[in-house]
């Protein structure tokens, strides 16, 4: 690619760009939550259910806490299972997925134990994982990891079979490139573009799920405010306090926004064949 | 145009296929090659020419059958020796474009062959690339880029460099210049046929262009569903090609000259599947000169000229060269 100047890149690529200043913004949030925000955890009732006011920008829950505070810092939850679900799963799938692309004897146990694991609603899976243990943030991340490894598997593996018919993958093995290397040098760069296209999808979907469990309350512990249980702890309120639960909504649906939106242009960018279908 | 000189003295073929298998059969395929020798194996589309090539390299895995490389069989090599024996005998692919990995510059992808094999290593190994580079025509400092940077011609030549980079003493060229502008393939054949001369390897040519086949060729091996029907010197098989096949495909090359006219033999209807081929001699569904025989028996691989093999029933041996329609058959 001929060297291009950052706006020349702007105009071409508005999905990237407006989807990673989406995630710059809540990632910056998320960091600087305990300087910008107050305690949000601390209990208030004199203040219960205020409106959102100079004081108390978004207003405050029916235990009067600072749905301010507790919104930014419920940015941290969902980002650390979006990208931590995203870089497991990934991670996880590639080297199955490698494996199963390559050698045909671990591609036909390996791909029926994938068959195995889609066919538990995930759901109901993160629901059985978190009775059996204790609540917790990984608890949460492994739980929605598992059902979502299968699919990056499936992908890799089907980007590995057709690189390997490819004439280079022949010349490599010609010019004497044993396996191992093999896989590192020709097979692995040449998978990593759909695969980072997937696993943003997979962080949406985890940030998602996450809110989704929480709610229910199967997800986080009550005392790490995520965006979900700070839904659902307001929902009794809805009416006289809708700002405690449309406001952490906004921002859920904000960041699920700026993560599809950054691996739309991710795909178009990395994938030419796709690129200019519009 | 230089011409490739002819081995200096017989030696044991380098390259020998017995009745070689690949879910289809592509049988009694004796690729005898003497060392700095060019063979050419030629044919139509889908006849094996290709698959005998990889599976020299076994890069297909024979379903039966057996290949000799320097009177070493390699058919039930262990991965290992392998390995060892792909050091011997390289390959120039045909397509410049998907035969060279794009996300590898063209220095790592000559050099690592080299790396592979322990031939040298860093620094090293960058000085035997650069000279390398130098021998096929491209410069150095191309190196550091990268497959796409380059032109088509280009490309061939990194991929023959490749070949080259671990001194291979048998070269498995399949239509290595099929992808290339006329203008450009004239380039790379010279180029070919310097490298031959100059390292004395042997190459095993596939083609099914008859005009590049006869410019850098010594021995041309003619296939037809999968089997060889005719082999024969160059010369032998331009001036009076024995099997009706390799006759019809003589005469369906153009001659680069619109006042001259010729016979042609135009054969009729398609070629049978090589999964199901036609019982006794495989062409008999299309020769214009088939006899009863053709059809139950299948014609041996025989010498019936000195150095000219063939593979049909109407060629006795010992019986006078000529055209088969004078013949009577």
């Amino acid at each position: 690619m001929p060297p291009q100047g950052p706006w020349t890149f702007v105009r071409r690529n508005p999905t990237i760009v407006i989807g990673g200043l989406l995630m710059l913004f809540l990632v910056a949030i998320a960091l600087a939550a305990p300087w910008i925000a107050g305690d949000p955890l601390k209990l208030a009732p004199v203040n219960r259910l205020r409106p959102p006011s100079e004081r108390f920008w978004f207003g405050t829950d029916q235990f009067g806490r600072d749905v301010y505070a507790r919104t930014v810092h419920g940015a941290r939850v969902s980002l650390v299972v979006g990208f931590s679900v995203a870089i497991a799963a990934s991670l996880i799938g590639l080297a199955v997925g490698l494996l199963c692309g390559f050698y045909r004897a671990v591609d036909a146990i390996a791909m029926r134990i994938m068959d195995g694991i889609m066919a538990i609603p995930s759901i109901l899976l993160a629901i059985a994982l978190i009775t059996l243990t204790r609540p917790g943030l990984w608890v949460v991340i492994a739980a929605i990891v598992i059902p979502e490894v299968p699919r990056i598997v499936r992908l890799t593996r089907s980007v590995v079979l057709s690189l390997r018919a490819q004439p280079f993958i022949e010349a490599a093995i010609a010019g004497g490139t044993r396996t191992p290397r093999l896989l590192l040098r020709h097979i692995l760069p040449n998978t990593l573009a759909p695969l980072i296209v997937q696993s943003t999808y997979i962080a949406a979907s985890a940030i998602l799920t996450e809110a989704g469990l929480s709610f229910l309350g199967v997800g986080v512990p009550p005392e790490i405010p995520s965006w979900g249980n700070i839904i659902a702890q307001g929902r009794s309120f809805f009416l006289i306090a809708p700002w405690s639960i449309l406001i952490p909504g906004a921002f859920l649906a904000v960041m699920v926004l700026g993560v599809n939106m950054l691996g739309d242009g991710l795909r178009d960018r990395l994938d030419p064949r796709l690129a200019r279908r519009m | 145009m230089s011409e490739p000189k002819p081995p200096a003295a017989p030696a044991r073929p380098s390259l020998e296929v017995f009745d070689l298998v690949k879910h289809f059969p592509i049988r009694k395929g004796v690729f005898g090659r003497r060392a700095g020798e060019v063979r050419a194996v030629d044919g139509e589309s889908g006849c094996g020419k290709s698959t005998v090539g990889r599976a020299a390299l076994k890069l297909v895995e024979p379903t039966s059958g057996r290949i000799v490389v320097a009177g070493a069989d390699v058919t039930g090599l262990s991965p290992r020796a392998m390995w060892e024996h792909r050091r011997r005998i390289q390959t120039v692919f045909q397509d410049p474009y998907s035969s060279l990995n794009p996300r590898l510059s063209a220095g790592a992808i000559v050099g690592e062959p080299m790396e592979n094999y322990g031939l040298s290593r860093g620094r090293e190994t960058e000085e035997r690339v650069a000279a390398l580079f130098q021998r096929v025509g491209l410069r150095p400092e191309a190196m550091r880029k990268y497959p796409h940077e380059f032109s088509g011609g280009q490309r061939q030549r990194l991929g023959i460099a490749r070949a080259l980079a671990v001194r291979p003493e048998i070269i498995v060229a399949d239509e290595p210049v099929s992808a290339l502008d006329v203008s450009v393939q004239a380039q790379v054949l010279n180029l070919l046929i310097d490298l031959q001369e100059e390292y004395g390897l042997a190459f095993l040519f596939v083609s099914h262009d008859l005009a590049v086949m006869r410019h850098i060729s010594h021995r041309i091996a003619v296939m037809y569903l999968g089997r060889i029907v005719e082999l024969a010197d160059k010369r032998a098989l331009f001036r009076q090609p024995l099997h009706p096949y390799t006759e019809a495909l003589l005469s369906a090359a153009p001659i680069p000259d619109p006042a001259r006219r010729r016979r042609r033999v135009v054969l009729q209807g398609d070629v049978p599947s090589p999964a199901n081929p036609p019982p006794g001699c495989r062409f008999h569904t299309r020769c214009p000169y088939a006899v009863a025989r053709c059809r139950s028996e299948d014609p041996p691989l025989r010498e019936v000229a000195p150095g000219q093999h063939v593979a049909c029933h109407l060629r006795d041996v010992g019986a006078p060269p000529g055209p088969l329609a004078a013949a009577g058959a």
